[in-house]
């Protein structure tokens, strides 16, 4: 999926427009254009850095450093897997095995005909009904393998 | 005939399992028996493991049943459970569960009785009482309220919240801050996430009375961006209560003022840390900050701010309303009140249980977890969050409180256990210990950035069976270096969890090449 950059262009000036035009007002802007587009185009960095008055290496620092902010578009799907303890005593690394070896591809990685991101997650709060992942964004606990297996057979058919 | 009402969890723990289905084929159920229905999205009453668990009214009780499916809905109706009519998943009443009725709610006496998307539900349960009680008080007195009341901050490092406030209003300056930190990072935890999804309005009523006490107008919510329907139900609270005139300026026409808003954070364990949480508040990359000077003195834009848990700031209420000495009863030692225990991981029964410092790890684990979820014998427990240390059966005497788990190079942190069956390896889960930190580093101080990822290699090569002994040893030092040089608490505590597994399950990092002598448990 492309996003015109007439349309990116009209998502950041109006992220700018929700927000205070101050420092401070990165990480919501940031949240703002990202919850538009699911990334952070190349666009946006000079308008960003013209408006709140900071440098292109400010922004890529902050983008960079915190792990939710993508510089690429995620594929289609997004499944965040959580890592954490206490899913992991629940059988959370055999269903991280298995959706690398359904999906082949690694954290962080999104499969080549762009259908799903895998990216890990540590700990979604839903730890008492382990083991849990989001799937565009919703919830799901006491996932088993069986039920791994529901839902990524659903991911599979094509839109 | 009255129209029933039925409770259906909107808590997104309830909804990982069902929940969202469930209720809709209440709806769908009811309506096509044409039988009306008031259907409220409660909290969770933190009995995951009957979730979903519905609930309705019967002779003026709440009555329940759990754990539903959508499969199960026909039969309730045949059953005739919305009055309370027998069925195969019936609980009885909610107040008698032994794992509900034997706790102390005292923080989380609303969550999952109330709606919480309803002002006066909230206000007719006693709501705000705390606040009004503080608007009759000179500030310095419910400084004084809270001092007393003993207090400590449940977001880890277990600080007087009241001592914190003090500093904090005994500083001049025009305009204070007071920062909830509902980053709740630690894996195994989820009370500020069912606090602030089933009592929203408890946390405003927390925040403003913090500010009153310090003489800050601004207070902002930090939250992190896993948690997006807790952000939501926040943001419908508080422009309820703003409304309404909670929150804003003039406060219930006391003169005071008090403006509240969220920030999100993006995926940070270490915004967790407070003066990382500043640095993220202020726009930059989440990295800790040196101290002094202390976020009391300067915190947020340099100005003297509280930084407080969710749980601390929704906490303060109840003291205000029953009086700091009622609090003070509960407790032992120097750990006074109440504690949301968070039990989770390989346990028959996870949950959130609200009980004074005191009981024994043991107790928390099998009188109310009831053993693991598998089946198999339990072999350790992780208490405190991912920093916090591997506890293994034969310390499970240990009393839950502040002290008590310092003894024991422990520490209680945010209340989150997570309990483990015999199958678990323990020196992957200390390299998990490692690899953690290593993500998770802000990067500004080097042990932690370097020694975290150093940390990892060690005990790959100690599970690889790579000359043991010696790496043991490498190992055990460097987590000393961490320990003693890292600059916060993310750094210098990770070695806890490898340290303990080392100490209590040395069996599982001998290998083959090990001498006999070293394989012992
Ligand atoms: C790495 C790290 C992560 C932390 N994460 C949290 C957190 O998620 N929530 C929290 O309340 N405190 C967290 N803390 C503790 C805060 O630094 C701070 O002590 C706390 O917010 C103070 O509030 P309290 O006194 O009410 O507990 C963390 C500390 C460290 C070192
Ligand atoms: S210990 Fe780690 S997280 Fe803490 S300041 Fe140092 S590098 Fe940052
Ligand atoms: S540890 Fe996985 S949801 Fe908390």
């Amino acid at each position: 999926m492309t996003i015109s950059e007439n349309e990116q262009q009209r998502v950041i000036d109006w992220a700018l427009r929700e927000n205070a035009c101050t420092p401070e007002a990165l990480l919501p802007v940031l949240h703002a254009i990202q919850d538009a587009l699911q990334y952070i185009p190349e666009l946006a960095f000079d308008a960003l850095a013209h408006a709140l008055n900071l440098s292109r290496a400010d922004i890529f620092g902050v983008i960079s450093f915190y792990s939710d902010f993508r510089l690429q578009p995620p594929g289609r799907h997004l499944l965040r897997l959580c890592r954490a303890e206490a899913c992991q005593a629940m059988g959370g690394r055999s269903l991280e095995a298995e959706v690398r070896r359904r999906l082949q591809i690694e954290f962080h990685a999104t499969t080549d005909d762009g259908h799903v991101t895998l990216e890990p997650v540590y700990c979604l709060g839903a730890c008492a009904c382990a083991p849990a992942l989001t799937l565009d964004g919703s919830l799901h606990g006491r996932v088993d393998l069986a039920r791994l297996s529901v839902l990524l057979d659903q991911l599979e058919i094509p839109r | 005939m009255t129209t029933a009402t039925v409770y259906v969890p909107g808590d997104s723990g309830a909804i990982a399992v069902g929940a969202e289905e469930v209720a809709r084929a209440i709806v769908g159920e009811s309506d096509s028996r044409n039988i009306a229905i008031n259907l409220v999205r409660n909290g969770s009453r933190g009995l995951y493991w009957l979730e979903p668990m519905i609930e309705v009214v019967r002779e003026g009780r709440r009555y329940a049943y759990g754990p539903v499916k959508t499969d199960d809905i026909a039969g309730l109706f045949d059953a005739d459970f919305l009055r309370g009519g027998d069925h195969p998943l019936a609980l009885g009443w909610t107040e008698d569960i032994p794992y509900l009725r034997e706790q102390e709610r005292l923080t989380f006496r609303r969550v999952g009785v109330v709606d919480p998307r309803s002002l006066s539900d909230f206000i007719a349960h006693d709501g705000f009482t705390g606040l009004r009680r503080a608007l009759a008080l000179a500030p310095s007195a419910i400084v004084d309220e809270v001092i007393t009341s003993g207090l400590r901050g449940r977001g880890g490092a277990a600080f007087p919240t009241g001592i914190k406030w003090r500093t904090v209003a005994e500083t001049v300056s025009v305009q204070k801050y007071v920062v909830c930190n509902a980053d709740e990072g630690d894996s195994g935890t989820f009370a500020d996430r069912m606090l602030m999804e089933g009592d929203p309005f408890l946390l405003i009523e927390g925040l403003t009375i913090a500010g009153i006490a310090v003489g800050a107008t601004r207070g902002i919510i930090y939250i992190r961006s896993e948690y997006p329907h807790a952000e939501r139900m926040l943001q419908q609270a508080i422009m309820v209560a703003s409304e309404a005139g909670y929150l804003g300026i003039d406060i219930l026409c006391s003169g005071r003022s008090f403006m509240l808003e969220i920030r999100r954070g993006a995926g940070a364990y270490v915004c967790g840390e407070e003066t990382a949480l500043l640095e993220s508040l202020e726009g930059r990359r989440g990295q800790v900050r040196f101290k002094p000077p202390l976020p009391a003195h300067k915190g947020l834009f340099g100005q003297p701010t509280v930084v407080n848990n969710v749980i601390s700031l929704a906490t303060v209420p109840v003291i205000l309303q029953r009086g700091a000495a009622f609090y003070a009863e509960f407790g032992r030692g120097r750990s006074r009140g109440t504690q949301p225990f968070q039990l989770s991981g390989n346990v028959r029964r996870g949950g959130l249980i609200e009980k004074a410092f005191g009981l024994t790890l043991g107790e928390l684990i099998f009188d109310w977890g009831g053993g693991t979820a598998t089946g198999n014998a339990v072999r350790a427990a992780q208490v405190g969050g991912p920093l916090g240390a591997y506890l293994p059966t034969l310390h499970f005497d240990t009393p839950l409180d502040y002290e008590a788990f310092a003894a024991r190079s422990a520490m209680i942190g945010h209340g989150g256990v997570v309990v483990f069956d015999s199958t678990v390896d323990m020196a992957e889960m200390a390299r998990f210990a490692m690899e953690f930190c290593a993500v998770e580093s802000c990067g500004k101080c080097t042990p932690c950035r370097i020694g975290s990822v150093r940390g990892r290699e060690l005990i790959d090569r100690i599970i690889a069976g790579d000359d043991v002994v010696r790496n043991i040893e490498t190992l055990r030092d460097l987590c000393d270096t961490m320990m003693e040089a890292s600059l916060c608490a993310l750094g210098g505590m990770a070695p806890l969890p490898v340290l303990s597994a080392l100490e209590y399950f040395s069996a599982d990092f001998a290998r083959d090449d090990m001498p006999e002598a070293a394989q012992r448990d």
